[in-house]
């Protein structure tokens, strides 16, 4: 560290959906890094650190070195070709930068669609069935004193949730903190997190339903079978019990990850677990949330929903947005072969995505908008490097319970932000397309 | 440069009622006289008002996206094309934001005002608020269940409570204090869904009764000399005999400014003996105590049969509606501030309590004596989408239409109000200008919008004249907003951004630190987070306050568009 | 000598971390290509902490490294993956329509690779 170093307060972490807005960030403008992160879990610290200013070629087009400008004209006739274009990723940007995507997607009529697709939106489509009942994280920190964490692995993924929001965290109802409270972690696998539980349930893999659904049925006072045991692993007593500690409970929360949506079941299991919180409520107050993996992914659910009525999975080719989970999810669109050009920002699906998905990207034109060299840059066509962030780039980010934070950047960066690039190409697409993208059919008229 | 000409003119703000008469409108304002080469607009066989003015309506921030979110199925059905001109979206009860916008215009609002924003939220309902084009919009900031602002006041710190609300008005962007079921949220969250039922009961953990919230908040709003006073969304909304706590919560204002809204879903008497399933109009006793005090105005919050959204921060009325229509359902608390409850809702004309829900509303309207202090409004979504304010301008203009409408709803609760005996009052073009532009504009203390008065904003829309009411209110041939022609032949031509409308009221700067303390203890934001800068603001107006117009000498002018 | 087990990719501490550095750089390559498995299925494959194994789905096929853990952590017949490229080749692109691909508890066939 260099005696040139400056501190910016209260910058906030957007590694995971938790969105720590206290952090303090040690600035070194000698080495262009960021040195310390004060009260950062050990993933913060590892964002803050490894998110210097690197030297990376401005773009690349089709593996040559390119400069931003000729990769912005290259993506725009891409995108202004394209029949069937694609635009997928958005969580690890700025909400500015969101609104940009839309729009280019709403003036090309293309398909938009976010991570949430592969992560919670499963519990987004559950909730379009049942609602939800949920609060703001300050909520849970000041009054559950009954925190139940179901299919994830808060010590491992989201650490602050335990220490900044819901367990270890004193509350204005909890001056005691976790003494306060009763934690129950429900997984397939006793993982970290179980340490601070109180109470863990092993779950057979695939069974979270039936246990969500006889818990349900225990909270209203139903028979269920005692072979509930043997088909999910957890014993008819432990239910019951639970089901008890729930109904008895002055405030009660159900974090839920990836275990429910990624699983057999989907958007069943997530609708189980909203449901069952929700029926809580005639006996207690009863509080839902699925935990967010990325920092804006929230913020991409909002921006899309606003602007286009739905949360993801949206296309435009009819000149207006509709919306149908496996029909404009990316991952189906790429499977099947439908996308003839694809715009990827702040996402990696090279690398998380099913094989017969990546394959198609292989076969079509990729433009790639991110900081750092990822399995998707390298099999794009335009790969153009832009700045992080939080760390770089301002703007405006969702947390996991939708507060809306003010990005405070640290450290200036000579990439330019998702938002100017997207801007940009959006103008240049407009040129090209020249309001030719107007399709010929009535425009609907005012609804009465 | 524009000249309209050959128009009837209808501007009760000035005294003109349907003279034709020339509008000059230049720089975005409505001037005395333009050159001759002007444009020109033959408005012949149109009628010339002000641009629409929405005082309550739920179009923007978190609880809106939750319940957008929540209703593919309700935008499925009803979708905006792009256009050249125009992005692309959805409608429903609760349309996507550009949609929003557009809709407005095309019916020939100008103004729209968001009814309930919780302050942790703020930057959220001025992002969606960029996204809703065309029309001037604000909000109102949520404050009748807020912890800090409890605390200060259970401890008699008058003051500071003065001083938090103003720098809670400031820090969020407001336009004003928003009271919603005040005292209600701490028993909902704290005490296992309960909630408070009488004004002068403790409110759970405080040394606090919501009378006294409720008097302290219209207090301090007038003393900080807000253009528009405290706007209350009464306790006990919805319950069968809750017209006493909407008469005793006017009677908290004491001389001062205050805004009832939605009142009509607090007009409601009870069958004695019987269970609160039988609610009773009590329109006329309402209706009465607002016509004889002027400090109180009103909006209607008419039920128009048919689809609607509720979306509300009274958390346990959410919760009693999900009850009842057993379907999906939203709960959102938000730390130290709010709640939230959204449920999707169909008013049925045959269902008593939905069709005594109606009538009411109507009641109000024909029995109000000044239109200008009970306005138009269907609390939207909640009572029906604004959508529908043409259907209720004519429900209101055309008595045969109404009596039409009449015989259709269910004839039990048809008889437990006036309108079976005969309210045979029409309304006339003059006093639908007054309860859809000129009456909100003057509540909202927004001195140039609701007329067209030299010097005043050219928000402007000219309806062809026609028999059939709701037709010509429904599609405006001509509207104006600052002076750009938006709409022309009944088609958008050019899209705008509007102004944020929003006060920033004087206060003493160490209420900060005692702010900062509570969040220090309590949020789980910082405190140097939480306050939403300019940037978030885009065009807007900082409406002055009482204190800062008189400090300006060319005040009446109001020249400074203001930045 | 395969056997049938359920594979589970998700999150960890030092998949977290590392990503952070890139996801091409050594550590991330290294979290990622690690599965995780019950000690008694080890030892009953002949399996020792660094083994390489293949695991097959009816999607793919990959080769990792294989390290133990405690029968009380990590129950007989579960796998566990750090998410990254290697436990995406393992997911089909089939999502029964809902856009989500099935990342976790893969029916998987598992034996020591040579």
């Amino acid at each position: 560290m260099s005696a040139n170093t400056r501190v910016v307060r209260n910058a906030t972490c957007t590694f995971c959906g938790c969105v720590c807005d206290d952090m303090h960030l040690t600035v070194d403008d000698d080495t262009h890094k960021i040195v310390k992160a004060e009260n950062a879990c050990v993933l913060g610290r590892a964002w803050f650190k490894e998110h210097g200013i690197e030297q990376r070629p401005q773009a690349l087009i089709e593996g040559r070195e390119a400069s931003t400008e000729e990769a912005i004209e290259a993506a725009a006739r891409i995108l202004a070709d394209a029949r069937f274009p694609m635009i997928y990723g958005l969580s690890d940007t700025t909400c500015e930068a969101q609104r940009q995507a839309v729009a280019i997607a709403d003036m090309i009529g293309g398909n938009i669609d976010t991570t949430t697709s592969v992560c919670h939106g499963p519990s987004g489509m559950a909730f379009q069935a049942v609602g939800e009942s949920t609060a703001t994280l300050g909520e849970i920190r000041n009054r559950a004193d009954l925190v139940i964490f179901w299919g994830g692995n808060p010590a491992e993924s989201h650490p602050r949730l335990f220490t900044r929001y819901s367990v270890t965290a004193k509350g204005m109802y909890i001056p005691n903190g976790k003494k306060d409270r009763t934690v129950v972690l429900v997984d397939v696998r006793r993982t970290p997190s179980a340490a601070v539980a109180d109470i863990f349930l092993q779950v057979k893999p695939r069974r979270d339903f039936e246990v969500l659904w006889a818990l349900r049925a225990l909270v209203k006072g139903r028979h269920v079978d005692p072979a509930i045991d043997q088909l999910t692993g957890v014993p008819l007593a432990t239910l019951e019990d639970l089901a008890a500690r729930m109904k008895a409970c002055r405030f009660g929360a159900l974090m839920f990850g990836m275990g429910l949506s990624m699983t057999r079941g989907r958007h069943f299991n997530s609708g189980a677990l909203l449901a069952l919180a929700s029926d809580l409520n005639q006996y207690t107050h009863f509080v839902a949330k699925p935990v967010r993996g990325h920092g804006n992914v929230t913020g991409a659910d909002n921006v899309v929903s606003w602007q286009t009525g739905f949360p993801f999975g949206v296309n435009m080719s009819r000149g207006y947005p509709r919306f149908s989970p496996g029909e404009f999810t990316t991952v189906d669109v790429l499977s099947r072969g439908e996308a003839d050009a694809a715009l990827i920002v702040a996402a990696d699906p090279g690398s998380n995505f099913p094989q017969a998905a990546i394959d198609h990207l292989r076969r079509i034109p990729v433009i790639v908008l991110d900081p750092k060299e990822t399995h998707t840059s390298r099999l794009a066509k335009v790969a153009i490097t832009t700045s992080t962030y939080g760390i770089n780039v301002g703007g405006t980010v969702y947390r996991m319970d939708d507060v809306p934070i003010t990005l405070r950047p640290a450290l200036p960066s000579p990439y330019p932000s998702d938002e100017s690039v997207l801007k940009r190409i959006r103008e240049r697409v407009g040129e090209l397309i020249g309001g030719k993208r107007i399709p010929a059919m009535e425009r609907i008229g005012v609804a009465a | 440069m524009l000249r309209i000409v050959n128009g009837r003119v209808y501007d009760p703000a000035n005294g003109v009622d349907g003279e034709v008469r020339d509008v000059c409108i230049a720089d975005g304002r409505i001037v005395a006289d333009v050159a001759p080469e002007a444009g020109r607009i033959d408005a012949r066989g149109m009628a010339v008002m002000p641009g629409g003015v929405d005082m309550h309506c739920h179009i923007a921030g978190s609880k809106v996206n939750l319940a957008r979110k929540l209703q593919p199925e309700d935008h499925r059905d009803d979708v905006l094309a792009r256009t050249a001109v125009t992005r692309s979206g959805v409608g429903g009860t609760v349309p996507s934001t550009f949609t929003t916008g557009y809709r407005y215009a095309m019916l020939g609002y100008t103004t729209a005002m968001e009814a309930a924003v919780p302050p942790i939220f703020a930057r959220h309902t001025l992002e969606e608020l960029h996204d809703t084009p065309i029309i001037d919009k604000g909000f109102y900031a949520l404050m009748g269940n807020n912890v800090l602002l409890f605390k200060l006041l259970e401890k008699g710190r008058r003051e500071e409570f003065r001083n938090a609300v103003a720098w809670l008005l400031c820090a969020s962007k407001a336009y004003t204090a928003k009271l919603v079921n005040p005292g209600g949220d701490e028993a909902w969250k704290g005490r296992r869904n309960a909630n408070v039922t009488q004004l002068d009961e403790k409110i759970e953990s405080f040394d606090l009764t919501p009378r006294q919230v409720i008097g302290a908040l219209i207090e301090a709003v007038d003393e900080l000399g807000l253009p528009h006073p405290a706007h209350i969304h009464c306790n006990n909304l919805g319950h069968s005999g809750n017209f006493e706590t909407t008469l005793e919560t006017m009677r908290i204002a004491d001389g001062h400014r205050a805004h009832i809204t939605h009142i009509q879903f607090h007009s409601y008497g009870q069958v004695a003996g019987k269970s609160s399933s039988e609610p009773t109009s009590k329109a006329r006793e309402i209706a009465d105590y607002v016509n004889a005090h002027p400090n109180i105005s009103a909006d209607v919050g008419q039920v128009m049969f048919g689809k609607a959204t509720a979306m509300t921060a009274d958390a346990p009325l959410g919760y009693m509606l999900s009850r009842l229509a057993k379907g999906k359902w939203i709960n959102a608390d938000a730390e130290h501030e709010s709640g939230c409850g959204i449920v999707p809702f169909t008013y049925q004309d045959r269902v008593y309590t939905h069709a005594l829900q109606w009538a009411i509303g109507l009641e109000l309207f024909l029995m109000a004596k000044d239109p200008w202090r009970m306005v138009l409004s269907t609390d939207h979504p909640n009572g029906g989408s604004f959508m529908s304010y043409p259907k209720l301008i004519r429900l209101l203009m055309d008595r045969e239409f109404r009596k039409q409408e009449m015989a259709k709803i269910n004839p039990r609760a048809l008889r437990q109000t006036a309108l079976a005996d005969g309210l045979d009052r029409e309304y006339t073009m003059s006093e639908i200008a007054i309860i859809t532009r000129a009456g909100p504009a003057r509540l909202l203390g927004l001195a140039r919008k609701g007329h067209l008065g030299v010097g005043a904003d050219a928000d402007i829309t000219i309806y062809e004249e026609q028999d059939d009411k709701e037709t010509m209110f429904a599609t405006p041939r001509y509207v104006i907003k600052d002076g750009q022609l938006i709409i022309e032949d009944h088609e958008i031509r050019a899209d705008h951004e509007g102004r944020v409308l929003h006060v920033a009221p004087e206060h003493d700067p160490a209420i900060a630190e005692v702010v900062r303390a509570f969040f220090e203890d309590y949020y789980s934001i910082r405190f140097e987070n939480y306050p939403v800068d300019d940037s978030y603001l885009g065009k807007h107006e900082q409406v002055p306050t009482r204190q800062q117009a008189a400090a300006v000498p060319t005040a009446s002018e109001s020249s400074a568009a203001g930045h | 000598m395969s056997e049938t087990m359920i594979l589970i990719g998700g999150r960890s501490s030092s998949q977290g971390t590392s990503l952070c550095a890139g996801k091409l750089g050594t550590e991330y390559v290294e979290v990622s290509s690690t599965l995780e498995m019950n000690v008694e299925d080890m030892a009953r494959l002949g399996l020792k902490d660094n083994d390489q194994v293949r695991v097959r789905s009816a999607t793919g096929e990959i080769v990792v490294r294989c390290k133990g853990r405690a029968a009380k952590d990590l129950p007989s017949g579960l796998l566990f993956i750090a998410y990254g490229p290697l436990s995406s080749a393992l997911m089909d692109g089939d999502t029964a329509g809902s856009g989500m691909p099935l990342s976790k508890n893969i029916e998987v066939q598992i034996e020591p690779a040579a």
